[in-house]
């Protein structure tokens, strides 16, 4: 039987199949799971910023009913390992002990102070009132410059400082460019601005809960992570216990977006309970609970200052970063500004280019990767003050952009980066188009001119980003704790199924569906025969998961690569079927053909049916054609795309409506459109959402009042416009299937986008920048105080 | 504890409660309804919307996180297990890939499904705000609407 494959598969929007589970309830999230003999947990937390513990008292919870145990930080220090951060960016970067426990202090409102351990989940939390606990309260460290200057309270008092280390980079330096400050003598034209990257809260919608079975001197955990490949690695580094006596299973996870790219303190804390009483213990974490413990993102402070000719060419950046770390150090804290420290040059052929970025401790709840972590940020800074040059020097900003842009590839970027592909001109006309940009422009004309109340502002973002972490060498120059691979095997089944184990592990990105497209195109393997295993280290026993817009760019590839190697595991085989020598056959819709006599075939199934049975294999053929493959990137991947948005501000209210927004994407060859899309239109309202909504707020006694849904507001359906997507492809230079990565760029391209369109309807108002998230207060704020300024000019 | 009659997708059970008990928790862990989920603590998400009938008998959609496992006696409940698999807005939101991570579908479906009771072809921005008490982070909405669509379009043609 010979099989061909008709149509390509990568390329098809092939319906999903993840899909049947989800759409009918029959899920596992970590919450629906339970095991026979399990107990639950719950957490009493700190309600304060700061503080001394200098007392707990667990003995009323101890004698609740239903309660199994109870203890404190303070019972369980020497036993309940540490929070690791496997990224200290410099040698002296601080790295502060981070209990999972808090044990003497705590220095975030959230902070896990006590657990109690009960036959269900009410009874925990009935009892955690009844625990005593005494707190001497410190000061809140909450404003970063306030926390570096001389005399300020510390968060660890130990470390003597709250700087947690400063990262500089200089193209003069590193050899990738020339000298900010010759360019800052020799600029025409000086564009300097600070802006302010709100925190934010990744707010996945499925809160994180954790499952700890100690049976048999082994631990299985189930976890709603992005990472249980790196969490099963450090929780045995922590704690002592050896690795290959734990399995680590990320069940069905709903959506991470980097906030579940972490190693938890719940997690450290339940299966030191699980320890404690002998017996499973789950953790289901409340949604408040999750906003205040689970890591945020974002906030940082950007002083930026662009030097340019008068024709508008750009002749150097400078950036000075302050990144607010929070209170502790998660498992990449200090690195996600420099993730995007490579990205400010964004796609231009800037000479020169420095940057210092200062990594602040507050007493607040700590940051981490949140979908782009750095590069939104830096692109961000780039794309708002791009517009800003163009206003001084009274061009249109696409003109500026134009004038600056990388037209040649690769290209060695002042940062050093070799960007692989790409086509700026083709993707921003076809946006262009797409968006009716000259009718725009000629529209909020005639609407300043008539003096509407309801203005038009157009903006533009050109981003590009690097994603596909990472090169395992370039991740240890930058001083990160693991490598960069990834890995698949194939397993070919007596009846020619495939088997496949990635060591990606997808929270909703599809990776089965897509997975299945290139192993269907690889070795001719229908789409419906191919199955794919992930997210148990049991089945999947390495893997660095799924984050950073790595899983096509690296996993798709090691996947790839793995199939090739099935094949050519195959081919004698085949040949020996055919009678025929090996070098006579060509892989050609999806079969081993005998060249010149195509109909003369043999499929991969021939062959497993042939290996199963082995009557009849050449000599010395091994019986089987399973393969595994670990590919290491020689370089990230480099998307790119337009956005546009049209906005209509209301002078008298402030509101803000999106008019329209065009994206037009190149994330190099695609596997499943289908995908594509939906992971771009998720992007960009994520990105919507930062500029005109989201905001995680601390008062002044550093208690975070946006602690859930109802004050911290993700947008609805009725909050986000329909959006008009498109692409260009331009494939990746860089790997065999040219891809590159997806997950982020509509995120971080969104954003400038955005408040780009709100500036430019409000600037004949005196307005040139307005703070994020972008609410009609604040927009309203902005064209007064333009006004004002604009009047005081006149005067 | 009071004692409920409530009948579950098609399956009627009788039980003690806490009073306190919420329909969500009763649905999760005392009937093993766990397609139903909780997404919050603040009645924001939608995620465990589930169809609940009213003193009518039409079955609207209610947050069960926001309804006694008491408030709900004597009443029929339908959950996203008891849709079938093949319901239309179930197989629009396959057709439209209207669901990533899948964690609020459940209840995205029970809102869309109540929503195309209400209003059997409603304009876009009806959809939109119809939706609005649900909340999902990984699509953006747009494909939810395509799909709320489509599921508006087939019902459509079959009733006709």
């Amino acid at each position: 039987m010979t099989a061909t494959i008709a149509t390509p598969e990568i390329g098809r929007a092939r319906l999903r199949k993840e899909d049947a589970r989800l759409l009918t309830g029959r899920t596992r999230w970590t919450e629906n799971i339970t095991v026979p003999g399990m107990l639950h947990m719950a957490i009493l937390r700190s309600p304060h910023a700061h503080a001394r513990i200098s007392r707990v008292d667990v003995s009323g919870a101890l004698a609740a009913p239903n309660v199994v145990t109870a203890f404190s930080g303070a019972d369980v220090a020497d036993s309940q390992g540490v929070m690791a951060c496997a990224w200290p960016v410099t040698e002296d970067t601080v790295l502060p002990t981070y209990p999972p426990l808090a044990v003497s202090e705590v220095r975030h409102v959230g902070e896990p102070v006590a657990v109690v351990v009960a036959r269900d989940r009410a009874s925990a939390i009935d009892a955690l009132e009844l625990i005593d606990v005494d707190y001497e309260p410190l000061p809140a460290v909450l404003d970063m410059e306030a926390a570096l200057a001389e005399g300020a309270p510390l968060v660890h008092a130990e470390a003597g400082t709250n700087k947690c280390y400063t990262w500089v980079f200089d193209s003069a330096d590193a050899g990738t460019g020339g000298s900010v400050a010759e360019a800052a003598e020799q600029a025409e034209i000086t564009v300097s601005r600070r802006f302010v990257q709100q925190r934010l809260i990744p707010a996945f919608m499925e809160p994180r809960s954790v499952l700890v079975d100690p049976t048999g001197g082994e631990w299985t955990i189930w976890s709603a992570t992005q990472i249980p490949h790196i969490m099963r690695f450090l929780l045995s580094a922590t704690t002592g216990t050896p690795e290959h006596k734990i399995r680590v299973i990320a069940p069905d996870v709903g959506g991470g977006f980097g906030g579940k790219l972490a190693i938890t303190p719940e997690e450290w804390i339940t299966f030191t309970a699980a320890n404690r009483v002998g017996r499973p213990v789950k953790y289901i974490e409340s949604r408040s609970e999750t906003m205040v413990s689970g890591h945020h993102g974002r906030d940082m402070i950007q002083d930026v200052t662009l030097y340019a000719r008068r024709d508008g060419t750009v002749t150097g950046i400078d950036v000075k970063l302050l990144a607010n770390m929070g209170a502790y150090l998660g498992i990449v804290t200090p690195g996600v500004p420099i993730l995007g420290a490579f990205m400010y040059n964004g796609i231009y052929k800037f000479p020169a280019y420095r940057l210092e970025c200062t990594g602040v401790f507050t007493t607040t709840t700590k940051t981490d990767a949140y979908r782009g972590a750095g590069r939104p940020e830096a692109t961000y800074a780039i794309e708002r003050i791009m517009d800003e040059l163009a206003a001084e020097l009274d061009l249109d900003p696409l003109e500026v952009r134009r004038r600056n842009w990388i037209d040649q590839f690769p290209y060695t970027t002042v940062a050093g980066l070799e960007y692989d592909s790409g086509d700026y001109a083709a993707a921003t006309d076809k946006a262009m188009q797409l968006f009716g940009y000259e009718q725009l422009r000629a529209e909020q004309a005639a609407r300043r001119e008539a003096g509407d109340p309801v203005q038009l502002g157009i903006g533009v973002s050109t981003y590009t980003e690097m994603c596909g972490l990472a090169p395992s060498r370039i991740l240890g120059a930058l001083r990160y704790g693991a490598g960069g691979w990834e890995t698949a095997s194939v397993r070919i089944l007596p009846s020619g199924k495939a088997e496949v184990v990635t060591g990606t592990s997808p929270h909703g990105q599809g990776h089965v569906t897509a997975w299945s497209q290139i192993v269907a195109d690889q070795l001719g393997v229908p789409f419906e025969d191919v199955t794919v295993l992930h997210g148990d280290t049991r089945t999947s026993h390495k893997g660095l998961d799924t984050y950073g817009s790595r899983s096509l760019t690296v996993g798709g590839i090691a996947l790839t690569m793995a199939c090739q190697k099935v094949r050519e595991k195959a081919r004698p085989i085949a040949a020996h079927l055919l009678e025929c020598s090996p070098d006579d056959l060509e892989f050609s819709d999806g079969a081993f053909r005998v060249k010149g006599t195509p109909s003369a075939a043999k499929t991969i199934a021939d062959c497993a049916l042939a290996v199963f049975t082995s009557h009849d294999l050449p000599d010395g053929v091994e019986p089987q054609l399973d393969a595994d493959a670990t590919f290491d990137p020689q370089n990230f991947s480099f998307p790119h795309g337009t956005h546009l948005c049209a906005v209509e501000v209301d002078t008298e209210t402030g509101a803000v409506k999106i008019r329209k927004y065009v994206a037009v994407d190149d994330v190099g060859r695609v596997i499943n459109p289908l995908i594509v899309e939906g992971q771009v239109h998720g992007g960009v309202a994520q990105g919507i959402a930062q500029a005109l909504f989201e905001e995680a707020v601390y008062d002044a006694d550093g208690n975070l009042v946006t602690g859930s849904l109802a004050d911290y507001t993700i947008p609805s359906a009725a909050d986000l416009p329909e959006l008009v997507t498109d692409r260009t492809e331009t494939p990746s230079t860089t790997n065999p299937l040219g891809v590159k990565g997806v997950g982020e760029a509509g995120t971080i391209a969104a954003t400038p986008a955005v408040v780009n369109a709100i500036v430019d309807a409000l600037r004949p108002y005196g307005v040139n920048d307005i703070q994020m998230p972008c609410t009609p207060e604040r927009v309203w704020r902005a064209l007064q105080a333009g006004k004002q300024a604009s009047k005081e000019v006149q005067a | 504890m009071p004692r409920v009659a409530i009948t579950v997708d098609g399956t009627r059970y009788e039980d003690d409660v806490p009073a306190r008990t919420l329909l969500v928790y009763y649905l999760r862990e005392q009937l093993g309804k766990v397609g139903t989920v909780v997404g919050c603590d603040t009645s924001n998400c939608g995620a465990c919307t589930v169809l609940m009938t009213d003193s009518d008998g039409v079955p609207r959609a209610v947050k069960s996180c926001t309804v006694l496992a008491v408030q709900a006696d004597g009443r029929e409940v339908t959950t996203i297990e008891g849709l079938g698999g093949d319901h239309p807005v179930q197989r629009a939101f396959h057709e439209h890939h209207a669901l990533q991570c899948g964690f609020c579908t459940p209840g995205m479906i029970m809102a869309a499904v109540d929503l195309l009771r209400e209003t059997p072809q409603p304009t876009d921005q009806q959809v939109r705000e119809g939706l609005e008490g649900n909340l999902c982070r990984c699509t953006g909405y747009q494909n939810i609407v395509r799909a709320v669509q489509a599921a508006a379009a087939s019902s459509e043609v079959s009733a006709a």
